[in-house]
This record gives structure tokens, C-alpha cells and sequence, in this order.
């Protein structure tokens, strides 16, 4: 599930309560890259270049930040971490439909 | 300065001192004097705390888990059922350990239906992870929710400060306060730990802890409520060196040579003085201890003023539905269970949904615990109640 290096599982496993950040803070942005959340998607997003007119609805809602924009324009989806919940695929004009959601293949 | 002030005005007032930088909450029996004299000092511009309305009391305890998190200090008021809707919110709040002090108004919970106090509603929420600090009339009100700022932003724990619904919130009394100047100079800046709406230094709170670290994180907890009782004393020390006024921990009435005494929490400590100071003229040798300090268990404490006791009858103003007794009752007794010298104990539920409680009530228990000395312990009822039908 996680692409955490071996190395990494176990200093997770071998770190005491006594050093651990108050209140479970996660300062170390690395970590949370790294976590690679796009392996929880069972459906998946299949953006269309030449449907999408760029209103960006897609990429205001999407929750974990996958579309991606370059130079002001919607240029795919970031599958590392694209749950595929959807929303995007909901947000995208009914006229429109650049964004379909297909079965994950593994 | 002196003022009259009813228990609701006099922890208006501390917060208008304290100035926190978010007060977001919701209006309830019989705490919404707190909010509405509170958000007045708001409206005509005496403060300039963001007071935010919320739909809720669960709304109105996320508003403030976000605002602590977002580096502010933080403050909200309730009762009961508001207490209740809350919840959810205060483990959270108390799990990502945030200075938030929330003043509880004590009334009963539902059903049936009733707004006057008892301590059901705090007591309920005792495994939350908050500190809890009951106070017996408006002057202690006032003193304990400034100094609940300080502890909490030193404990980095949540702190509930709670006075006994109607009996102190609506009844005026002479109280003295500190000026503006000695409030915010004794409270000083809150330095938070972090700040959620730094972009400069993103972070992650609230995460995901699996069976792999959740533990570990509780283990934390536990140890801050381990050491919150050393902020509390740190805190009660410091107010009393510069203003001159002493805030206890467990306080102790006329128990020197006191063989019989009660232990009870919130106004009633005041009906019990008088029945102490009856007795005392009478010549029975009785003694009153006035719990503050619900949450850490103060044992070092109780353990040491308990000791020379010889019957102790356990005032408590909520029933535990446990069939043994009421959770103060319960707690008392197990921090005393290993102690060599310990006292006979016995639960008295006093009080619920505002049954008014009467010197010449607590005297009498006081004469029956009394009266127990020549019993054989396996013949004393041990669940008593004071005016039930």
C-alpha cells in the first residue's frame, strides 16, 4: 500500500511514544509524497484533451490536489495520487464530459 | 477592583480580559449569558476577538480546534446537552493537543428534560482528556478561567472550568477583579506549537494512525495528563505570588483533628462550610474537603489529606447509574485503596437536576457518618442519597 523503503517501515515500528511529535503532527512533507495514494483507486479518470474546455471545476474540487495545470491549462491527472473518487469526473460539465471514470485496471 | 457579578458575568468578564483571538459558540441554559454578554464586548468594540455564531455546539468545538490549530487562542462556553453534542470535538481537540479553555455551566443531562445543575454533564466527558477544574462561587470562576488559559497553553491541554448552573451562574456576589493590564501581562502571548495556515511550513494534523503508532500517540497523552497537575500547581502558585489570591487544588476545611468529613465539588462546598462551623460549635469534630481538580485525579493529593480520616461520606451530584456508585465515589475510593491509613467511605448523591441541598442536610449526613463509627462495616449501607422521596 505504502512506498515506504524498508529501512523507513522500521524506524516507523521502532520510534517510542516518548519521541513522538505532540498531538501526531507530520512536519516531514517526504513522508506524505511518498505515501503514494493513488494505489487505493478501484475506478479511474480518463481525462479528454480535446473535450476539456479548462473551467478548472475539476481541479477546484478535486480533494487530493491530482489535476494537473500547466501555463493555465488542465494538461492530466496525477495517478500517483488520484484516489478516483470521482468528483472530478462529477464536477466536469454534463455538455462536456472530458472526464469519464473507467473500472482500475491492475 | 470589587464588582457585583453573577457566576455567568464574572467568567464574561475574565474572558473579555483574556481577549482570546476566537470565541466560537453556541447559546444553552445556563450558560448563554456567558455568549451574550461576551459577544456584546464583541459587538461594541471593547474587544477584538473573532466571535463566531455557529449552528451548533458540535460546530461550535470544531470552530475552535480549527482556530487553535491555526495558531490563535481559543475559547468557548456550554451545558449539558451542548456538552454533549460536543463531544466527538473535544477528544479531538484533546488528541491534537490544543490549548482550548471551554467553561462548562453544570446542569443535568436529558431525559427527563431539565435545565438546572448537576454534574452529569462535565463528568460525563471524564475520559476526554481534559482538564477539569470545578469552582465553587463566581470569585473562583473568574481567577480559574484566566488561570485555565495559562495551564492549558502550558500543558498543551484542553481545560474545562466549570461553576454550578443557576446556583453560581445567576446569583450575583461581590467578586474582586484584576485590571485588564494584570490579566494580559499574567497570561502573556501564546506561543502555539504550530500554525495550520503557515504556507511557508506546511503540515499535516490529524493524520491516519494505524494499529502501528495510534498507541503510542494515547501513550503521549497520557503522559501530558500525567504531568498537567505540575502546570496547575506552577500556574495556582504564580496567580497567588502576584495578586494575593489563592487558588487550591483540594481545599481543605476545618480538617486538622476532622475524623468525619465530607469531599464534594462546586457550590455545595459552601452549604458544607456552614454545616462544618454548626457541628464545629456543637463540638463534633468534622472537617469538609473541597475537590477542585476533577481531571488530572489528584491522588498525591487526596492521599495525604485523606489519610487521618477516619469515616469519609463522598458528595456527589450526579447519579453514575453504575449500581456502585457515582464516578467521584468510585475514584476517590480506588486512590485510597492502597493506602494503609484510609477512611470508611460512603456515596452520598445529592442534588440532581437542581434539588436544592441545605446546611441542616449536609449536617445531617454528618451526624450519620458519625453515628457509623460503632458499626461493623459489613452492616453500613454504603449508596446513600441526601432528599429523595
Amino acid at each position: 500500500m505504502s512506498s515506504y523503503s524498508n529501512e523507513e517501515k522500521k524506524e516507523c515500528f521502532i520510534i517510542s511514544w516518548k519521541n513522538l511529535t505532540q498531538g501526531a503532527l507530520i512536519r516531514d512533507l517526504k513522508r506524505i509524497r511518498e505515501n503514494k495514494t493513488g494505489s487505493w483507486r478501484s475506478l479511474k479518470p480518463i481525462w479528454n484533451k480535446e473535450k476539456c474546455i479548462n473551467c478548472y471545476r475539476c481541479w477546484m474540487h478535486c480533494p487530493d490536489a491530482a489535476i494537473i495545470i500547466k501555463n493555465d491549462k488542465v494538461v492530466g491527472i496525477n495517478y500517483d495520487y488520484c484516489k478516483g473518487c470521482g468528483i472530478c469526473a462529477h464536477e466536469c460539465p454534463r455538455k462536456i464530459q472530458a472526464i469519464i471514470m473507467v473500472r482500475e485496471e491492475k | 477592583m470589587i464588582l457585583a457579578k453573577t457566576g455567568n458575568e464574572a467568567i464574561a468578564y475574565a474572558m473579555k480580559q483574556i481577549n482570546p483571538d476566537v470565541v466560537a459558540a453556541y447559546p444553552i441554559t445556563p450558560s448563554t449569558e456567558i455568549v451574550q454578554i461576551f459577544s456584546s464586548y464583541v459587538a461594541d468594540g471593547v474587544i477584538d476577538t473573532e466571535f463566531v455564531a455557529v449552528e451548533s455546539e458540535h460546530s461550535a468545538m470544531s470552530a475552535c480546534i480549527a482556530a487553535a490549530a491555526s495558531g490563535a487562542r481559543a475559547m468557548t462556553a456550554t451545558s449539558s446537552q451542548g456538552l454533549a453534542l460536543m463531544h466527538e470535538m473535544l477528544f479531538i481537540a484533546s488528541g491534537l493537543r490544543l490549548p482550548i479553555v471551554l467553561c462548562v455551566v453544570n446542569r443535568s443531562l436529558s431525559s427527563p428534560l431539565n435545565i438546572h445543575c448537576d454534574h452529569t454533564d462535565s463528568i460525563a466527558s471524564r475520559d476526554s482528556g481534559w482538564i477539569q477544574i470545578f469552582c465553587e462561587d463566581a470569585q473562583e470562576a473568574y481567577d480559574t478561567t484566566i488561570c485555565a488559559v495559562k495551564i492549558a497553553e502550558k500543558a498543551f491541554l484542553p481545560v474545562m472550568v466549570t461553576i454550578d448552573g443557576f446556583i453560581i451562574s445567576h446569583c450575583m456576589q461581590k467578586i474582586e477583579v484584576l485590571s485588564d493590564e494584570e490579566v494580559k501581562s499574567f497570561i502573556g502571548e501564546y506561543k502555539p506549537n504550530y500554525n495550520l495556515l503557515d504556507v511557508d511550513n506546511p503540515i499535516t494534523l490529524g493524520p491516519a494512525c494505524l494499529p502501528d503508532s495510534f498507541f503510542e500517540h494515547k501513550r503521549a497523552q497520557a503522559e501530558a495528563m500525567n504531568q498537567a497537575l505540575n502546570y496547575i500547581e506552577e500556574v495556582f502558585k504564580e496567580y497567588k505570588e502576584r495578586f494575593n489570591r489563592e487558588l487550591f487544588i483540594l481545599e481543605e476545611y476545618q480538617t486538622n483533628d476532622a475524623e468525619t468529613a465530607v469531599i464534594c465539588m462546586g457550590s455545595t462546598a459552601g452549604t458544607a462550610k456552614i454545616a462544618v462551623d454548626s457541628l464545629r460549635n456543637k463540638g463534633y469534630k468534622v472537617g469538609l474537603f473541597k475537590l477542585r481538580v476533577f481531571r488530572p485525579i489528584v491522588a498525591k493529593y487526596l492521599q495525604r489529606a485523606l489519610k487521618n480520616v477516619k469515616i469519609l461520606g463522598i458528595l456527589e451530584r450526579m447519579e453514575g447509574l453504575s449500581a456502585f456508585g457515582g464516578p467521584l465515589f468510585n475514584e476517590i475510593r480506588s486512590v485510597l485503596y492502597d493506602e494503609v491509613q484510609r477512611p470508611l467511605t460512603i456515596s452520598y448523591v445529592y442534588g440532581l437536576g437542581g434539588r436544592e441541598i441545605t446546611p441542616e442536610e449536609i449536617e445531617e449526613v454528618f451526624l450519620e457518618l458519625l453515628s457509623l463509627k460503632d458499626k461493623k462495616r459489613e452492616d453500613i449501607e454504603k449508596f446513600k442519597y441526601i432528599n429523595v422521596r
